[in-house]
C-alpha cells in the first residue's frame, strides 16, 4: 500500500489531498451482481472517476442468432436477461411472429401475458431483495426470494424450469395451462399483495434504507432520455413511458393499469428511492393485469395453425420488435433473406444503456453510494454482455 | 476465583504462576467456547428472522455443534499469506486483535466476588484494553497490501476513535453515582440495602438504568456506541460485505481469519456483559428488588443470571443485525460525533448536576 498513497510533497499551500486510489470492483465483487468491473479511482472515500468494464460474460449472442434457425433460437434468449426470461421470448417470438405474419390463437396470448408479469414480479423482487442486500439489510432478501420461490414453482408447473424456461414459442407458446394451474395464480395473487405492504414497512420506509438512497444518484429526466434509460430507470425519473401503454404489443391494450413514476416522494425525483419505489409499484400493477387476464382467458388454441417446426421460414424483410421487460426497452431487430436463419440479428437490451450512465452519475459519490448506485439500476450482466 | 489466588500466593511464586496460568485458561476456555455458542445463536436468530432453519444436522439437536465443525475446517485450511503482503504484520494482527478481546475478560466479575483481578480502575481498564483491537485491525489492513483491506482498516480506525469517546462519556455517568471505577462495586451500589437485609429486600438505588433519566439516557448512548465498538449493524462499515468485499479481514483465511472472528464475537459479549454489569443490576434479577448473593449456590445462580442478561444483550445485537440496512460511512461519523458525542456530554453534565443537588434538595427520589 505504501507504494500507492504518497503525501505529496509540501508546497507553499497546505494541501491535504493525497494521491487518488485506483480500485477495481468486480469483475468478483459481492455487489457488481454478476461479473461487471467497474474501475473507480477514489480520493478517500470519494469516487471521482468511474469506468464500467464490461464483457466478462459475452457469449456471441447475436451472432448465434445468425447461425440457428428461429426457432431454435428461442432457448438463447432465455439468457440474456436470465431474471426475466419470459419476457425474453416474447420479444424475440414478437418479432419473429412480425416478419412470419403469423396469428396467434387467442388464449395463447393470455398465457403469455400471464406469465410474462408473473415473471416481471420476480424480476422486481429479485431488484428489490438484492438492493436491500447492497445496502447492508439481509433479512429483506430472504423475504423476496420466498415470494419469487412461488413465482417460480408456478412458472416450474406450467414448462418444466425454473429460469430459463423456452417456453412462450413462435406461434403460441409450449403447453396449454396444467389443470389448477390458473387457479392457483389466483391464490398466489392474494397471498401476495399483501406481502408488498410487509416489503414496504420492512425496507421502504426504514429510516436508514430512505437515508441511504433519497437524494443519491440522481438521474434527471434531461439525462435519462440522453442515456437511452428505459423501463423503472426512466420512470424514476419522472417520465410516464411504458411500452405496454405506449406501443402496446400483444395484447396489452385490453388491460387497464397505470404507469407508476417517480414523483420525488423522499428527496429529488429520480434518485435511487424513486427507483426502488417505481419497482414496487409497478410489482402491484403487474397484479392487476394478471387478475384481469385470469378474468378474460378464453379456451382455444395454444398454438398458431400450420407453423411448421423443422422448417419454419419467415418471409424475407425486417422487423423491430421492441417489449417492455421488467428492465426497460428489450428491442430485437432481425432480418431475415426468406430462409431459415436470421441473416441478421441485433438485440437491444437495456441494461447495457443504463451502464453507460454509471460513468455520468457515480463521481462525486461516496463509496457507499456507488454500491447503492449501480444496485439502483438494477442491471443483469447477462444482457449486458450477450 | 481472587480467593483462590490468594490462597495459591502462600504456597510460593510457582504455585502463584500456576495459578496465573489456570486463570488464563479459564478464560481462555470460556473465549473459545462462547464463539462456537453465540455463531450458533446468530445462525439461528437469523434464521428465524429469514424464515430459514438454518444448521440443523450437526450434533443432533438443531444443529448446535455446526460452529464446531466450521471451527475445525477453518483451522485445517491452508494457511494463505499474499504475496505482497507485509508478513511479520500480517502475521500477528489477528493475535493483537484477539488479545484487545481477550484481555479485558479478566477484571469482569461474574458473580459476587469472583473475578480474576479485582482492578480498582476496572472500567477504565476495559475501555483502555478494548483499543488495543482496533491497533490489530488497522495492522491487518496495512498488512493485506490490498486495496479493499486498507479502506476497512482506515474505517475502522475513524469509526473506533470516534465512537470511544461517547460510550466512554455514558460510563461516566453511571460512575459519578457510584463513585467508584471497580465492577464489584458498581453492581454492589445497585443492590445496596438497609444494614440487617434478609435474603429478599429493597434496595436502596435499584438497577443503575433507572436510577435517574440520566443514567437511561447513558444506558441507551452506551448500547448504540458499543454496537459501533463492534463493527455490528448498522455499524458494521469495516466489513461491509457489499461495498468492501470483506474489509480488513479479506485477505485472511483460515486460523488467522478466525480469530477476527472470535474476537468480533468475544468482543460483544464483552460490551454485552459490561452494560449488563453497570446499567441492568449485575446479577440481580429484579431492577429494585435485590437479593442476597452470598454462598456459593447463589453465586452460581448469579453468575447464570448475569451471563442470561449478557446474551440477552448479545441477541439484541444480532436482532439489530439482521433487521437494518448499513449506514453510508459519513453517516456513522455524523451520528458519533454530532449526536451521540454531544448527547453524552450533555448528559454527563444532567448527571452531575443532578448527583449534586438532586440527592439534597430532592429527597425521596432516589
Amino acid at each position: 500500500m505504501a507504494a500507492t498513497v504518497e503525501a505529496r510533497p509540501p508546497d507553499k499551500y497546505v494541501d491535504v489531498r493525497t494521491q487518488e486510489l485506483q480500485i477495481n470492483m468486480g469483475p468478483q465483487h459481492p455487489a457488481t451482481h454478476g461479473v461487471l468491473r467497474v474501475a473507480i479511482w477514489a480520493d478517500g472515500e470519494i469516487v471521482t472517476r468511474a469506468e464500467p468494464d464490461i464483457g466478462y460474460l459475452h457469449r456471441c449472442a447475436e451472432k448465434i442468432g445468425e447461425s440457428v434457425t428461429h426457432i431454435q433460437y428461442v432457448p438463447y434468449t432465455d439468457r440474456y436477461d436470465y431474471l426475466a426470461a419470459m419476457n425474453n421470448n416474447l420479444g424475440y417470438c414478437l418479432a419473429v411472429e412480425k416478419l412470419a405474419e403469423l396469428e396467434i390463437p387467442e388464449r395463447a396470448e393470455y398465457v403469455r401475458v400471464i406469465v410474462s408479469e408473473l415473471n416481471r414480479i420476480a424480476s422486481h423482487l429479485m431488484a428489490i431483495g438484492t438492493y436491500g442486500l447492497d445496502l447492508g439489510a439481509f433479512t429483506p432478501f430472504f423475504y423476496a426470494f420466498r415470494e419469487r420461490e412461488e413465482i417460480l414453482r408456478i412458472l416450474e408447473w406450467i414448462c418444466g424450469a425454473r429460469l430459463t424456461y423456452n417456453f412462450i414459442r413462435i406461434g403460441g407458446v409450449m403447453r396449454d395451462c396444467p389443470e389448477g394451474w390458473l387457479e392457483d395464480i389466483t391464490r398466489f395473487l392474494d397471498y401476495f399483495e399483501p406481502r408488498l405492504e410487509e416489503m414496504n414497512e420492512l425496507l421502504t420506509h426504514n429510516h436508514i434504507f430512505v437515508n441511504r438512497t433519497a437524494n443519491i444518484g440522481v438521474v434527471s429526466l434531461e439525462q435519462a432520455v440522453k442515456y437511452g434509460l428505459t423501463g423503472p430507470n426512466l420512470r424514476g425519473s419522472g417520465m410516464r413511458w411504458d411500452l405496454r401503454r405506449d406501443d402496446p404489443y400483444s395484447i396489452y391494450d385490453r388491460f387497464e393499469f397505470d404507469i407508476p413514476i417517480g414523483t420525488g416522494i423522499k428527496g429529488t425525483v429520480g434518485d435511487c428511492w424513486d427507483r426502488y419505489w417505481v419497482r414496487i409499484l409497478e410489482m402491484g400493477e403487474s397484479v392487476r393485469i394478471i387478475r384481469q387476464a385470469l378474468d378474460q382467458i378464453p379456451d382455444g388454441e395454444i398454438m398458431a395453425k400450420g407453423v411448421r417446426h423443422l422448417a419454419f421460414k419467415c418471409k424475407a424483410g425486417e422487423s423491430y420488435q421492441a417489449v417492455e421487460n421488467p428492465r426497460g426497452e428489450l428491442g430485437y431487430y432481425l432480418i431475415s433473406e426468406g430462409g431459415q436463419i436470421s441473416y441478421r440479428s441485433r438485440i437491444r437490451a437495456p441494461s447495457f444503456c443504463h451502464l453507460s450512465i454509471l460513468e455520468e452519475i457515480l463521481p462525486g459519490s461516496m463509496f457507499g453510494d456507488a454500491v447503492a448506485i449501480i444496485g439502483s439500476i438494477d442491471i443483469v450482466l447477462g444482457e449486458v454482455d450477450r | 476465583m481472587e480467593r483462590l489466588v490468594g490462597a495459591l500466593e502462600g504456597l510460593g511464586e510457582s504455585a502463584f504462576a500456576l495459578s496465573l496460568l489456570m486463570c488464563a485458561g479459564v478464560v481462555l476456555g470460556f473465549v473459545g467456547i462462547w464463539p462456537l455458542f453465540a455463531v450458533w445463536l446468530e445462525r439461528k436468530a437469523s434464521a428465524d428472522f429469514q424464515s430459514r432453519l438454518g444448521p440443523m444436522y450437526v450434533g443432533g439437536f438443531h444443529g448446535w455443534l455446526q460452529t464446531l465443525a466450521d471451527g475445525i475446517k477453518l483451522a485445517f485450511k491452508e494457511d494463505l499469506i499474499p504475496a505482497q503482503a507485509n508478513r511479520v504484520l500480517f502475521w500477528i494482527a489477528p493475535a493483537v486483535a484477539f488479545c484487545g478481546a481477550f484481555a479485558t475478560m479478566v477484571v469482569i466479575p461474574i458473580a459476587q466476588g469472583v473475578e480474576i483481578v479485582n482492578l480498582d480502575i476496572g472500567i477504565f481498564f476495559i475501555l483502555a484494553i478494548s483499543s488495543v483491537g482496533t491497533i490489530g485491525v488497522v495492522m491487518a489492513g496495512w498488512a493485506s497490501n490490498n486495496k479493499w483491506s486498507l479502506y476497512g482498516a482506515v474505517r475502522e480506525a475513524a469509526q473506533l476513535v470516534s465512537y470511544e469517546i461517547p460510550i466512554a462519556l455514558s460510563l461516566m455517568i453511571p460512575i459519578i453515582a457510584v463513585g467508584n471505577l471497580r465492577l464489584g462495586h458498581i453492581v454492589g451500589f445497585q443492590c445496596a440495602g438497609p444494614e440487617d437485609a434478609g435474603f429478599v429486600y429493597l434496595s436502596h438505588h435499584g438497577w443503575l438504568l433507572f436510577y435517574s433519566p440520566w443514567t437511561l439516557a447513558a444506558g441507551l448512548i452506551y448500547f448504540v456506541a458499543s454496537l459501533a465498538e463492534c463493527k455490528r449493524a448498522p455499524f458494521d462499515l469495516p466489513e461491509a460485505e457489499s461495498e468492501l468485499v470483506s474489509g480488513f479481514h479479506t485477505e485472511y483465511s483460515g486460523l488467522r481469519f478466525s480469530f477476527f472472528f472470535l474476537e468480533e464475537y468475544v468482543f460483544m459479549f464483552v460490551v454485552s456483559i459490561v452494560g449488563a454489569l453497570v446499567f441492568l443490576g449485575g446479577w440481580q434479577p429484579l431492577p429494585f428488588v435485590s437479593f442476597q448473593f452470598d454462598n456459593p449456590l447463589m453465586k452460581l445462580i448469579g453468575a447464570g443470571i448475569l451471563l442470561g442478561k449478557a446474551v440477552f444483550l448479545v441477541w439484541v445485537q444480532i436482532w439489530l443485525r439482521w433487521t437494518l440496512p448499513r449506514l453510508r460511512v459519513d453517516q456513522v461519523m455524523t451520528m458519533g460525533y454530532k449526536y451521540l458525542t454531544p448527547l453524552a456530554m450533555l448528559t454527563l453534565m444532567g448527571m452531575a448536576l443532578y448527583q449534586y443537588w438532586g440527592c439534597r434538595y430532592i429527597p425521596g427520589i432516589l
